[in-house]
């Protein structure tokens, strides 16, 4: 591809989906769609800008591999064992009713019996893609209904690549592949390879990189991470997604683990955006003009018995019986794993070209109907009173604390809220010190907590409390800056460096704010007192009163901080008005003390 | 082991207990404790109090009166260190047995402390809340020492009042060994 053209298809792809997804949103459509009908606006039987949908869908691809890296982030070994038995369990029901439904199907519309099984198993997976990033957009991940979806499509993963694999067998000429013990042996060099990778030599190597402190090759080193176990997996015959995830899970115990998910999240959000746009481009709309209906029989068979197996099965998973439909509608919807195994089945003369760009529609479609499904089982489930609020399903794993900067002030504050059993995320971006910190059994998180994304990941938006320890002035306010437009509801503590910080970050309306040193140094002067022989309660009531008054003077000088000369001169008024006041504070106590006795 | 409980937020200011604090300090066996000085931040360390307590045979609680009680740090003190199962309830018994002293002064004359008076009640009204504290953890009420007036006190009569106090204490060290 030349580079003016790969500019120009760049341009092409992000003023498609600038234009639709904004709109697709506005009228409650979801991105997904929004990105499917960028695609079909821009693709071959649309505008015509772009042509190779086959190419861009291979490449958008990636987009799921990074998806599903980030999914893994978010659960560690000890919750995907628990998994298992839905994983195993629920996805072999599944990939059985739905496949033997589809399979009947299909044979009622005239396709011979292996054609029609082949066919079938590959429509009975669900696109994690268009799921996934739908129960993102509704929070449900984390709810039952999201986490019974989401064993079934792992499982559909493990499941596509015996499938891919054996559907050659059910045609006529066997592919040219590997024997079978070959292929195990690569298959279990590769996730062995996976798990060294994951759990010994990448935490080292981000360590490394982290202390160089240039942060775009950490960008660099963790898009190189991903797209390493990809080609690894393709080597071995594996999905890459399914490599990318059990990678993802090795480092979601790791201190990098929200630093790696900032900065994937945008990557996967873009490549994720450009495979479904693909998917819009792959729809065929000749074969749509030249057979109306039967496609629409085929894309109403195939959501309708799919979704009526998943409808049947959904108790057997753990759906409560007010999200049977949404779980169905979640699933209905055919997978990126069909075209493969259309394209393979086509190739060993197992199915006929006109059926293949026949299915493949059926397949495009109905991803692109998904959203509207989902919509539809919350209409019905609204309309019924059954589905409750959404919120009430988000799992909230987050902490109430977030600490930014675990510096030697942050330790301290940090300390003192884990020896009341807080629950505090900590960021910081001192790899040496995140590795000390982790011996003593601290969650510290690497990464600069001036970044959006980051604090997203660490949870900003359901914690209650920031602390901005960072001993970077820019850095603290920038953060102060993001936190108030991003999460407003987050309540904000802020360490000041110094009587200038202090007014910035009181101009920003944040009120909890301590002077790094002046506390201390108030103690050290109450202290000097108590050696000059004042008591020590004296010592602490003037104590109180030169801080009551040193704050009153610095708020006498917010308005006018900006403007150099006159704050100068305020400075010094208040300075002499301090003076005056304490003059006249120990006179009025001489006088207090004097004739008139005291008990 | 005599225990002097002492809080007086100012006392550097002080006329009346500073000259009965005076009369008594230099006694043997008597352990100064200046809760002010001590907790200037009102930051109580109930261990460390709860362990000179079991070592005094006598406390002693002096202060001057404010709003008919003592000052807040000693109210903070009998909130923090005579606590459930200590000082009081069951298995509270570290206080048992041990007598306790009150000398406090007031800013009134005596007069002021009768029915028509500034305080309309006798001064034997104000006294129920700081003893039945000692007597709730079964410590033996001694007759308190109050000194009226402590603002324009005259110097001969505050010098009586500081050596009744002083004659007091060594009558109780002579009684205990």
């Amino acid at each position: 591809m030349a580079e003016g053209s790969l500019l120009r298809d760049a341009l092409v792809y992000l003023g498609a989906a600038v234009v639709c997804v904004p709109l697709a949103q506005r009228f409650g459509l979801g991105s997904v769609l929004g990105y499917l009908i960028a695609g079909c606006v821009i693709g071959p039987w649309g505008l015509g800008l772009v042509q190779e949908a086959a190419s861009t869908l291979h490449f958008g691809e990636f987009g799921v591999v990074l998806m599903l890296f980030l999914i893994g982030l978010e659960l560690d070994l000890k919750r995907l064992m628990q998994m298992r038995g839905s994983v195993f369990g629920g996805g072999s029901l599944q990939m059985a009713a739905c496949g033997a439904l589809l399979a009947a199907g299909l044979l009622a519309a005239g396709l011979a019996w292996h054609s029609a099984l082949a066919a079938g198993l590959a429509m009975a997976m669900s696109s994690t893609a268009v799921a996934v990033q739908s129960m993102n957009e509704r929070n449900l991940l984390g709810a039952p209904v999201g986490k019974s979806a989401f064993a079934i499509l792992l499982f559909q993963d493990i499941a596509a690549i015996p499938l891919i694999a054996l559907v050659p067998l059910l045609g006529v000429q066997a592919a040219g592949a590997d024997p079978g013990w070959l292929q195990a042996i690569k298959a279990l060099a590769a996730i062995a390879g996976v798990i060294v990778i994951g759990r010994f030599l990448t935490r080292p190597a981000m360590r490394l990189i982290a202390q160089t402190d240039v942060r775009e090759i950490f960008t660099a080193f963790a898009l190189l991470l991903v797209i390493g176990i990809a080609q690894l997996m393709t080597l071995a015959g594996l999905s890459m997604a399914l490599g990318a995830f059990l990678a993802g899970v090795l480092l979601a115990s790791s201190e990098y683990r929200h630093a790696l998910e900032a900065d994937i999240a945008p990557f996967k959000g873009l490549l994720l955006g450009l495979f479904f746009i693909a998917v819009g481009m792959s729809i065929d709309f000749g074969v749509v003009l030249r057979e109306p209906a039967l496609l629409a029989l085929l894309l109403a068979g195939l959501l309708t018995l799919k979704g009526i197996g998943l409808w049947l099965i959904a108790p057997r998973l753990g759906v409560a019986p007010r999200e049977r439909w949404l779980f169905a509608a979640l699933l209905a919807q055919g997978g990126e794993f069909a075209f493969v195994v259309f394209g393979v089945a086509r190739g060993a003369q197992l199915l006929p070209q006109r059926w293949e760009a026949l299915l493949t529609a059926a397949v495009a479609l109905s991803m692109a109907a998904t959203p509207l499904l989902i919509i539809l089982a919350y209409r019905y489930a609204a309309r019924h009173g059954t589905l409750a609020r959404e919120d009430d399903v988000i799992e909230n794993e987050h902490a109430e604390v977030l600490i930014a900067g675990f510096g030697r002030y942050g330790q301290i504050v940090a300390r003192l809220l884990l020896a009341h059993d807080v629950r505090i995320t900590v960021l910081d971006h001192d790899p040496d010190q995140i590795e000390l910190i982790r011996k003593f059994g601290y969650k510290v998180f690497y990464g600069d907590a001036t970044r959006i994304d980051l604090l997203e990941a660490a949870g900003a938006a359901q914690a209650k409390l920031l602390v901005v320890a960072i001993d970077q002035v820019e850095d603290s306010l920038a953060l102060v800056d993001l936190a108030r437009q991003e999460f407003p509801k987050l309540k904000i503590i802020a360490r000041a460096r110094n009587v200038r910080h202090w007014m910035e970050l009181t101009e920003r309306g944040v009120t909890a704010i301590e002077r790094e040193t002046f506390e201390s140094s108030l103690r050290s002067g109450r202290a000097a007192l108590e050696a000059l022989g004042m008591p020590p309660y004296e010592a602490r009531e003037f104590a109180d009163d030169f801080r009551r008054r040193n704050i009153a003077t610095l708020r006498a000088m917010l308005p006018h901080f900006r403007d150099e000369s006159k704050s100068l001169a305020l400075a010094k008024s208040g300075r002499a008005e301090l003076e005056e006041n304490l003059r006249r504070d120990r006179e009025a106590r001489s006088h207090r003390g004097g004739a008139q006795g005291w008990q | 082991m005599i225990l002097l409980i002492y809080a007086h937020p100012h006392h550097s200011r002080s006329i009346a207990q500073r000259a009965l604090l005076e009369a008594v300090i230099d006694l043997p066996r008597l352990t100064f404790h200046p809760l002010y000085d001590r907790y200037p931040d009102f930051a109580i360390d109930v261990a460390a109090e709860q362990a000179l307590m079991r070592r005094a045979q006598l406390v002693i609680w002096q202060h001057p009166l404010y709003w008919y009680a003592p000052p807040a740090l000693l109210k903070l003190w009998y909130e923090d260190v005579l606590t459930r199962g200590w000082a009081f309830g069951e298995g509270g018994d570290a206080l048992a047995g041990k007598d306790c002293l009150w000398v406090t002064s007031t800013g009134a004359l005596p007069e002021a402390y009768q029915a028509g008076g500034a305080h309309q009640h006798d001064f034997a009204a104000f006294e129920p809340v700081v003893k039945q504290t000692a007597r709730f953890c079964k410590m033996n009420w001694q007759e308190p020492i109050v000194v009226h007036g402590a603002h324009r006190i005259d110097a001969a009569m505050l010098a009586q009042h500081a050596a009744q106090y002083r004659a007091r204490l060594q009558a109780w060290s002579q009684a205990h060994g």
